[in-house]
């Protein structure tokens, strides 16, 4: 399954060293890569593939864990929300 | 591959902007429990609802794990019971009732709704028992929610009923404050309405179906506030396209749930529904329209606009649009209503008005705790008239506070936030009230 990954917050040394050592651990491949300020906000983006059998909820959460640690907001959904929404 | 821009959007409405789907509602047929016997009727009917949505809090939190998206509650509808229970001669369904909120409780759902009587054009055997049976039902009851349908543009309305639930209104009260909050009077009550009090499970649905409800008048403000000043088409389209991308988030989430539950998906109900929480109030969006403060003049208007810009830009995001669609205006889950009421702008004459242009109608309304029977009941006949003239739904929710004045407030928790007690207009209407009988169908019901 493929999710978005999504890191809005004040910009910082080693955001995407460590959100990538935590995907790299979870076995979680990284499809592409963005990043750009938006309204003062430092924002990336990831398009990554959930491995088939993956606990979403454990990747997750620890996802939300480095967040609350590098005080950014940290959010990992799958990507039909998105495309849901903007696409007809 | 990858849209910043729509992802950074999507983003900002689920964090800042209280974008979220009120509700998955699993609407279930109690058709197959009908028995002579009571007491069978009800093991049958906990059976069925407790077999059925087994799942369904469960699938709803594994879809806000995987989506980030939150379902702030998971619901079940049910034939209405007036339907189910006149078979057992029983001279009150209060049983009934127990049963269902026994099995809201062992699912974990937040509302069961149902405990409903369609009384249009009269009563059958077991309406009159049920309504009677409202007050001590949700008295009795944390979870059931109450519905009965007064009127129609197809058939009038029911005076001996509207009559009947004044006095159900003001016995409530009397028990507990709370059981008219889980009870509303509705004149073209929708059958697939996923929204409490007053969702039920329609004769005409399937056994088992899926209904979402979405809300997001935080997202609606945030997008007007980017067309300041700018004319009224503008903001029209702006509330259109916003309604679009917030239905497609039912339309997913509600194909998902039904999807992993294995049942029919039926319809997305794409209402502005409010909160107490700041920035989730419809009243906001239409001070951002332009009203100096609901309730002002201008209200209706903008009000009329928003809902049917609402209607237009979900219609084309999901392949069933149904339940209640448009704005909702409960008072106390309202900050800005609330606020409103409290300086003094909005009153009952005026939500009154509104009704006739939004998705409701009198809703969540604290009144003195001496207002008459008749007096409830003449509000619900105004706003029935208001429906069945219009070809819309409304609906009654006043809730009378024993011992309270207007100038007062009441606290009610939670999702249903407080609300000032509002002024009612104290000329009598008893005479009308005591003439019962039934209101004819309206000359444009004649269309075949």
């Amino acid at each position: 399954m493929n999710a978005i990954l999504t890191v809005i917050g004040k910009d910082q040394v080693g955001i995407i060293a460590q959100v990538s050592q935590v995907l790299a651990k979870h076995q979680v491949n990284i499809l592409d890569v963005s990043q750009t300020l938006m309204k003062d906000n430092f924002v990336m983006m990831m398009l990554v593939a959930i491995p088939t059998g993956a606990d979403f909820t454990t990747i997750s959460s620890a996802l939300t864990q480095l967040g609350d640690r590098l005080q950014l907001e940290i959010n990992l959904r799958n990507a039909k929300l998105y495309d849901a929404m903007h696409t007809i | 591959m990858m849209n910043a821009n729509q992802i950074y959007e999507t983003s900002q409405m689920l964090a800042s902007e209280n974008l979220d789907i009120r509700t998955i509602t699993m609407g279930i047929s109690l058709l197959d429990c009908i028995d002579s016997d009571s007491d069978r009727a009800c093991q049958k009917i906990y059976d069925k609802i407790t077999t059925k949505a087994r799942n369904l809090v469960k699938v709803g939190q594994e879809i806000e794990a995987e989506y980030g998206i939150k379902i702030a509650n998971k619901r079940v509808t049910v034939t209405p019971i007036a339907l189910i229970a006149a078979a057992s001669h029983d001279h009150d369904y209060v049983k009934y009732a127990q049963t269902l909120d026994r099995a809201a409780r062992t699912l974990g759902i937040d509302f069961i709704g149902g405990f409903s009587a369609l009384v249009q054009k009269g009563y059958q055997e077991g309406d009159r028992v049920l309504i009677d049976s409202i007050p001590e039902a949700l008295a009795e009851t944390d979870y059931v929610c109450s519905s009965v349908n007064v009127g129609s543009s197809k058939s009038g309305i029911n005076m001996d009923a509207v009559a009947q639930l004044g006095r159900v209104v003001v016995d409530g009260a009397k028990r507990d404050v709370m059981t008219n909050a889980k009870l509303v009077v509705f004149c073209n009550a929708v059958q697939d309405n996923p929204f409490m009090a007053g969702g039920f499970h329609g004769v005409s649905e399937p056994d088992t179906v899926i209904n979402a409800g979405v809300s997001g008048p935080g997202v609606v403000k945030a997008a007007l506030e980017k067309v300041k000043d700018q004319p009224m088409d503008v903001v029209a389209e702006t509330i259109k396209k916003t309604a679009f991308k917030v239905t497609r988030m039912g339309q997913l989430v509600g194909s998902i749930a039904a999807d992993k539950l294995g049942v029919p998906f039926g319809i997305v109900d794409l209402s502005l529904a409010p909160t107490a929480t700041p920035g989730d109030s419809v009243a906001e969006v239409l001070e951002e329209i332009g009203v100096g403060q609901v309730g002002g003049h201008g209200t209706t208007a903008a009000l009329a606009m928003l809902n049917d810009a609402v209607k237009k830009g979900g219609i084309m995001a999901c392949s069933h649009v149904g339940g209640l669609s448009g704005a909702f205006i409960p008072v106390s889950e309202d900050a800005g209503m609330i606020k409103a009421v409290e300086s003094g702008t909005l009153n009952i004459a005026k939500l009154e008005a509104m009704t006739a242009v939004c998705s409701v109608g009198l809703d969540m309304i604290a009144i003195p705790g001496d207002t008459p029977a008749e007096t409830i009941s003449a509000m619900i006949a105004d706003e029935a008239a208001i429906g069945m003239i219009n070809n819309k739904t409304t609906a009654v929710r006043v809730i009378p506070v024993p011992g309270k004045q207007v100038g007062d407030t009441v606290e009610f928790g939670g999702l249903l936030g407080h609300a000032p007690i509002m002024a009612v207009n104290p000329a009598p209407a008893d005479r009308l009230i005591h003439r019962g009988g039934l209101i004819p169908a309206p000359i444009h019901s004649f269309k075949n």
